[in-house]
This record gives C-alpha cells, structure tokens and sequence, in this order.
C-alpha cells in the first residue's frame, strides 16, 4: 500500500506526467525546491553560531556566558551588521560595493564638524543623523551612476570612492577626532531600551525591514532578476540600470545609518572610523549563503554571518588572545563557508 | 550504410536515473550500432537529454548497464566518456563566450607539447574543421560571444568532430540552424556515417529524422516505448502516436486572418540597425500574424529586438496603436503592451535558479503587487493556469526552472506574455525544441491570441511554419525587405529561391 502510493507520486512528479497538477506533486516540489535548501544553510550557520557559544562557554566560562557580554556582542555585532544588509542588496543585484566603510567614516565626519553641531544643538538631534544619511545617500548614488549609467566596473568605481571618501573626510576633519557634544544625540542614541542597547534596537529594526524589503516587495524581487540574469530582466521590461542605481544608493544610505550609529557608539566623528569594514560586511554576507555573483540573497544569512564573526572576535577578547590569531580563524571561516556553499549549489544544480 | 547484420557496439541497458523528487528514467534501453544514424525522438521531458548526459558522463546512472564491445564500463566523467569515444553536443549550447573559436573547439584537450600550448595548430585544425562543416568564414581567432546561436552551434558541432570518436550524440542540434545549416549538417553526419562513426540524433523536426536516420529509439515518460525501429517503414503517424499516446493533429490552425476594417495595431516605418538591417517597414493589424523568413543572420531577430527596444534603431519609428514608441526603450515597450519571446531562452530569458513562476510572472509580477508589496499566491496562480494550459511538464510551478527539459522552458516563456497579455506578440523561434503535440498547441495557441485581438510577429527557420503559421510573410535577405505578400500565395521553394537571391546578390 504505501509503495504504491510511492510510486504513484514518483510519477506524478516524473516526466511526461500527464493530467492536472495535483497537491502531491505540489509537495514533491517543495521538498525539493529552493526553501529547503536556504533553510539548511541557515541551519548549518546556527549550529556554528552554537558551537562558538559553546566554545565560549568552556573556555570563558561567566566572562562570555552574561547577559552584559550577549550585549556587547550585539552592539559590536551592529553596526557592520547595518553595513552587512546594505551590502547583501548590492550583491545580490550582481554588484560589490567597496566604498561602504570610507562612506561610513565620512558620514560620521560630516555629522559632527562644528556647523553641523552648532545647528544640531539649535534644531536638535535630527540634523545629525539626517547628515549622515544625506553624506551616505549622496555617495551611494554617486557609485550607482558611476556603475549603471557610467558602466564603470562596480569594483573599480567602488574602490575610487573608497579611496575618495575617506581621503574627504580626513580633509574634513583635519585628521582630528570630533567629540559629540549634543546632548540629545547622546540621549536619543545612546543606552538602552528595555534592557538592550538602542543601536542594537536600529539593526533589528534595519534586518527586518531589508528582510521585507527583499522578500516581499517588487524591489526585492527586481533586485534577484537584475543579478541573477540582466539580460533576461532586461528584456522582461525590468529597468535594470535604474534599479542598479537604486541597490548603490541603499548600500550608501545604510553606510549612513550605521554612521549615526557609530557615533552613539564611541561618541566621536573620526575619519578613521569604519575602516575596513567593506571587508567584513562582504565576509558575512558570503558566509551568510548571498551568491557573490549575484541572483540570490538571505538576509537571514547575512545577520548569522554577522553574529558568527562577531560572537568571534568577542570569544577572542574573552580569552585575551591575539588579534592576528583571530584574523586567521575569520579566514578560515570564510574558506570553509564558502567551499561548504559551493558544495550545496553544486549538488542542488546536478542533482 | 548499415552492413547486413550489424552488431551493437555500445548498449545502454535498464537505465535509470532518479532526480530529487523526479524519476527522469525509468529503465530505458538503447543499442548502437557502427555507422547508423541512430534518432532518439520522445516529448519534452520523455528523458532524452538526461539519457546522453548519463552516456556523456555528466549524470550517473542511478541504475543500469552500459557495455562498450560487450564490456560493462562505468562513464565516470566527460573525460572518460571522451576516451570512450562518445563525443556530445549538447542541447543548451556549451560553449564559452570569453575564449576564441579554436580555443573553444579543443577546450579540455587543448594542443600542448611540454605544457606549452600550440594555438597555431589549433588554429590549423579548426580551420579544416569549420571548412568541414561548410564555414569557412569563421575564422578561429573570433570570440565565440560575438557569434550568433547557429554560429556557436557550429563552434559546438566543430568540438565534437575534433575528437576522434566512434559516436558523436547529438541534441537538438538543428534547433538552432536554418535549412541550408541543417543540410550541411547532414552532410558531416553522412561523412562520418560513412567512415564507421555511429550518430546519436535527437530532433523535434521528424522530416529531418525521415531524410537522415536509419533506426529510431522513442521514449516516453522515462521508458523505452519503441526498440531500433526502421525509419523507412515506420509511418509518421505510428511515431507520434508512440511518443503521445495519442494521435496529435499535426496541422496549422485555420487562419480567420484580420478583418478588413481592423486596425493597425504595429507600425514600423524606416526602421534601420546600421550594419544590420535597413529601412524595414512592417505593419500588422490586429488579428494578424505575420511571419519573417530568412537565413540565421539575415537580421530578423535583430529586427525583432529593435522593435522591441532591446536595441537603439540609427533611423525608423515604432508606433503602436498609433503611439510613438521611445527609442531603445524596452520599459516604454512593454509599458504599451509589447512582448518579446526571445530568440535564446536560456541567457535571453530565464532566471534558471528560480522557481518557475517567477519566471513566468518576471514582466507582470510588478502588476500583481499592491503598493510594492508582492502577491505570490496570484502569480502562482496565474502561472499554474498557463501552465495547465500549455501542458507544461512536470506542470508544478515551484521548481527552479533549471529542472525543466528545453521544451518545457520555452513553453514557460511563452506563458510569460500570455500571462501579460499583449497587444503585440514577438516570437522569435516559437517552437524551437518543443515537441509536436506542443507544437502544435502553440500553433493554435498564437492564433488563438490574434483572433483576440493581438499583432502577431513570428521569426522561424522553418519555412514551413512560417508560411503555415503566418497571413502574410515578409521575407528578409541580408537586412533588407525583398518581399512581402499573403502565406497562401508562395511556397517554401521560392521563399528559398528569394532569400539565396538576396545573399548572392
Ligand atoms: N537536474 C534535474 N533535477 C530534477 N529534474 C530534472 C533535472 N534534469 C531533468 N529533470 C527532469 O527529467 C525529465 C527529463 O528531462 P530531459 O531534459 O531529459 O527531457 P528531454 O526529453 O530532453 O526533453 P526536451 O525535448 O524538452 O529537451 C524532465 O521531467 C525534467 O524536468
Ligand atoms: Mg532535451
């Protein structure tokens, strides 16, 4: 009884099946299809987000294992990890964008010279943080016009940029750092709510929204066409340039927000500051399952990405080892994920 | 060709291969002789290609036997079917777009004394070869993107001939070729036939298997439903029953053809691509279906995606319903209305990786949504409904598409503008690869969509669909117009005639 209904479904799913789609064959589908796979990567980044908690545990013991040092992994885990969803949209969509650090670092300059203080303590917090945003919107359209319509290799306009920002905000800031001093930044920004940093608050927020953002929405799903096959999407009537410039600008714009944040954080505007972290963002959105060459993207990854190296770097605090050391083991991680990546499309491609 | 009591040389027994939630094989035999023309026919999705990647290498079995001079052996990899002597052309072109033609054609055995490689004598080799096949116009150093997909079928047929093989497999090869491509097609397979090496043909095209195979093997559903039948003897109508089940009117539709009071809906006036085509006009009315003819290369897919916008005209308007389009704008023309099946799917068309409904829904998922929010539940539904309509199998929408037999990827690109509905319809080869009862739903499907109303455009080698298709033909030679008049009134030889003309002159 049960082989028969085996093989009924075996060739309801086979060739040639003829006849109306039924609920099995539905289900045949799913079980193959593309949701299992990126459940079992998320998956297998948990069980390595477990590990180095575990690992943390024995060796750290109540140093790692505290409510307090979950929070500092979060807030170190925060920033890039703004950085990180910006990054996911622009790799996704088929592109790189190497400029985020330098835009981040100008962004917390230009919020934090003496005009935009002196204005701030008049108006308030928001001319900061809506100055930051502007410097990274502004930068990111500046690479999405330079990569779409230029047709300057994404890579190379990046990097011009990244050169160019962070050249800028040294001018900027005369290589000095720039204490915050507005009060209701520092209040807005700074401490916690509900017990939990509030910039660890602006990343959830900023996951969930890019979560929506790519699986829900017409922009997310242009962004997969535009990366996976240009031409096709091309051709589909999508405006794939537009929409490339579109992914750059976000990218810049998270480079913003995670400026702002960087300012709560250490309460200084230096032209130093995310130096960097271009790197690290495009290491955990890998190592979250976004196909470098574009096409497929998960958020979801690229937050356990984050959380991996950040958890990481912390483990390595906690033990007071060598920060070389811990370049190695960041490294290592990212080959491993990657070899394990290609393994899994390899197998889901040839069957 | 054929000596009297010929003994198989290589014998595939019982082979089955299980994909993740699909059998693609389910026990299929088939035995090749030395010098036979072998013709594998079947539907989309019967198994057929997934059979020669098996003999390829590129898929392993999940059961059966393959014996080579009665010796079981096992085709671990593309290389040691190589050695084996089975060459394949494959049904998706292989070929990479980056490296020169001779550096393509002996790709993974390239010429090298000491590690250093010799282009000069690939160079050489490749030469003869492309003579061979009756191109010797290509010159070996060119890079293969800048080639058209028959140009790069003839880079793909080269690779197999540069290897010294007793069978050389086949897939689909004349998908992509025009009539004068596929007899000299023909001819190298008679060449080789007659030096001892076995072909493995696969076609859709059964007139093409009446001209040139000695004895075919039909699969159905992953099964082997017919053993070495003789061509001659076998009447057509036996074949198609055997691959259907059922016996498939192989007939175009009636042709209601436009009314005399219906409108322009496609006005194309001056239009020139420089170096490509000049000074086209085309005009269809609503309800109409006019047809392209030419050679691959004669500039008709060219002039399709001018059209269309894909490229930016040097001279000429595009007017629909007497609106002036923008210029190389594809937005602007899908925004009024205008679809375009193109000429190749796979790096045209497709998002391989998805599933196939976002596939079908890529021009119109933007209209399901609300406010930029998605509705996934409305396009699988109206991608379920097309796909029962064109029988599209398996007819499950959430697979990536990848998955999906040639056939069956086109008939989803076809779904994609029906699910859109146009008031223009491009097709750029409409049925290539797809089998002859889809075919022939196809047929009745397009005019199905012009007799509700839609200009139709297609562009085909096959002169005959063209002309059975199509009320009017225009017929391109060489980027430009030399004739245009109703289907009725000419006949594939003079449509010949004219386009041999035209690239003469
Ligand atoms: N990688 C894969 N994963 C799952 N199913 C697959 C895969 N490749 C092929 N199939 C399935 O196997 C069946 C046979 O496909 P195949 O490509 O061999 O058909 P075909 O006879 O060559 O058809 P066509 O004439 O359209 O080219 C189809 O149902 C197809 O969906
Ligand atoms: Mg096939």
């Amino acid at each position: 009884m049960n082989e028969q209904k085996l093989s009924a479904d075996a060739r309801q799913a086979g060739p040639g099946a003829a006849g109306p789609p039924g609920g099995e064959h539905k289900d045949t589908a799913r079980r193959v299809g593309i949701p299992s796979g990126t459940a079992g990567r998320n998956l297998g980044l948990i069980v390595a987000l477990v590990a180095l908690a575990v690992v943390g545990c024995v060796t750290a013991g109540s140093r790692f294992a505290s409510l307090d040092n979950l929070m500092v992994i979060l807030s170190l885990a925060s920033v890039i990890g703004v950085v990180s969803i910006g990054m996911t949209f622009v790799i996704t969509g088929g592109g790189i964008d190497l400029s985020v650090g330098s835009v981040l670092g100008l962004a917390s300059v230009w919020a934090t010279t003496l005009a935009t203080q002196t204005m701030a303590d008049q108006y308030g917090w928001v001319v900061m943080a809506v100055c930051a945003l502007a410097v990274g919107l502004g930068a990111g359209l500046v690479n999405g016009v330079l990569v779409a319509y230029g047709r300057v290799v994404a890579f190379i306009a990046t990097l011009a940029t990244m050169v160019a920002a962070r050249g800028l905000a040294e001018l900027i800031a005369n290589r000095r750092t720039q204490i915050v001093d507005v009060d209701s930044f520092t209040d807005t920004f700074r401490g916690d709510l509900l017990g939990v940093p509030k910039i660890v608050w602006i990343f959830v927020a900023v996951a969930v929204a890019g979560w929506f953002l790519l699986n829900r929405t017409t922009f997310g799903r242009r962004t997969v066409a535009v990366g996976g096959n240009p031409e096709a999407a091309r051709l589909a009537g999508i405006k794939v340039r537009r929409h490339t410039m579109y992914l750059y600008a976000l990218a810049g714009l998270a480079a913003g927000i995670a400026g702002v944040m960087m300012l709560a954080r250490t309460t200084a505007g230096s032209s130093t500051n995310g130096t960097l972290y271009e790197l690290d963002a495009i290491a955990a959105v890998v190592v979250g399952g976004t196909l470098l060459a574009g096409g497929r993207g998960t958020i979801v990854g690229t937050v356990l990405g984050v959380l991996i190296f950040a958890t990481l770097t912390n483990l390595f605090i906690q033990n007071n080892l060598d920060s070389s050391v811990q370049a190695v083991a960041k490294g290592a991680i990212i080959i491993v994920a990657v070899l394990l990546q290609q393994r899994l499309t390899a197998r889901s491609t040839t069957g | 060709m054929v000596s009297a009591d010929p003994q198989p040389f290589l014998t595939m027994q019982g082979i089955v291969k299980v994909f993740p939630g699909a059998r693609a094989l389910d026990g299929v035999d088939l035995e090749i002789v030395p010098g036979e023309v072998h013709c594998l026919l079947g539907q989309n999705g019967a198994g057929k290609s997934t059979l020669i990647k098996v003999l390829a290498g590129a898929h392993q079995p999940t059961e059966g036997r393959i014996l080579l001079d009665g010796e079981p052996i096992t085709i671990a990899d593309p290389v040691a079917a190589l050695r084996h002597g089975v060459a394949t052309m494959y049904q998706e072109l292989d070929v990479v777009d980056g490296l020169t033609v001779a550096e393509n054609v002996f790709l993974g055995h390239e010429l090298a004394t000491l590690g250093f490689s010799q282009r000069r004598e690939a160079v050489r080799r490749t030469r003869e070869l492309l003579r061979r096949l009756g191109h010797p116009e290509v010159s070996p150093r060119q890079e293969v993107g800048a080639l058209s997909a028959a140009g790069k079928q003839i880079v793909s047929m080269a690779r197999a001939l540069s290897h010294d093989a007793r069978v050389i497999v086949m897939d689909e090869p004349s998908a992509v070729l025009d009539s004068e491509e596929v007899a000299n097609l023909f001819r190298v397979v008679r060449e080789l036939t007659s030096a001892g090496v076995a072909v493995v043909y696969i076609s859709h095209r059964l007139e093409e298997i009446r001209e040139i195979g000695n004895r075919i093997t039909v699969l159905k559903d992953g099964r082997t439903v017919a053993h070495n039948l003789p061509v001659s003897g076998t009447p057509t109508t036996e074949l198609i029953r055997l691959m259907t089940g059922r016996s498939v009117e192989y007939a175009f539709p009636p042709s209601s053809g436009p009314g005399p009071e219906a409108p322009v809906v496609l006005d194309v006036q001056g239009l020139s691509l420089r170096g490509v085509f000049r000074d086209v006009g085309l005009e269809v009315r609503a309800g109409e279906i006019v047809g392209l003819a030419g050679l691959v290369g004669s500039g008709r897919s060219e002039i399709l995606e001018t059209v269309y916008g894909a490229r930016r005209p040097s001279a000429g308007v595009v007017r629909v319903d007497g609106r002036r389009l923008r210029p190389g704008s594809v937005a602007a023309a899908v925004g009024v209305g205008i679809g375009l099946a193109p000429e190749e799917r796979k790096s045209q068309g497709l998002l391989l990786d998805e599933p196939v409904y976002r596939n079908v829904t890529l021009s119109t998922f933007a209209r399901f949504a609300r406010g930029g929010l998605l509705d996934e539940r409305a396009e699988r539904a109206a991608a379920q409904e097309q796909a029962i309509s064109l029988h599209l199998r398996p007819p499950g929408v959430d697979r990536p598409i990848r998955t999906l037999s040639g056939g069956n990827q086109q008939k989803a690109m076809l779904a994609r503008w029906l699910v859109h509905g146009c008031r223009v319809l491009l097709l750029d080869e409409p049925t290539r690869g797809v089998d002859v009862g889809a075919r022939a739903e196809i047929y009745a499907l397009v005019r199905r969509l012009a007799d509700a109303g839609a200009a139709v455009v297609v562009v085909s080698s096959e002169i005959p669909e063209v002309l059975g298709l199509a009320d009017r033909v225009l017929v391109v030679s060489e980027g430009r117009v030399v004739h245009e008049g109703p289907a009725e009134s000419i006949d594939e030889h003079q449509v010949l005639d004219m386009v041999m003309e035209g690239s003469v002159a």
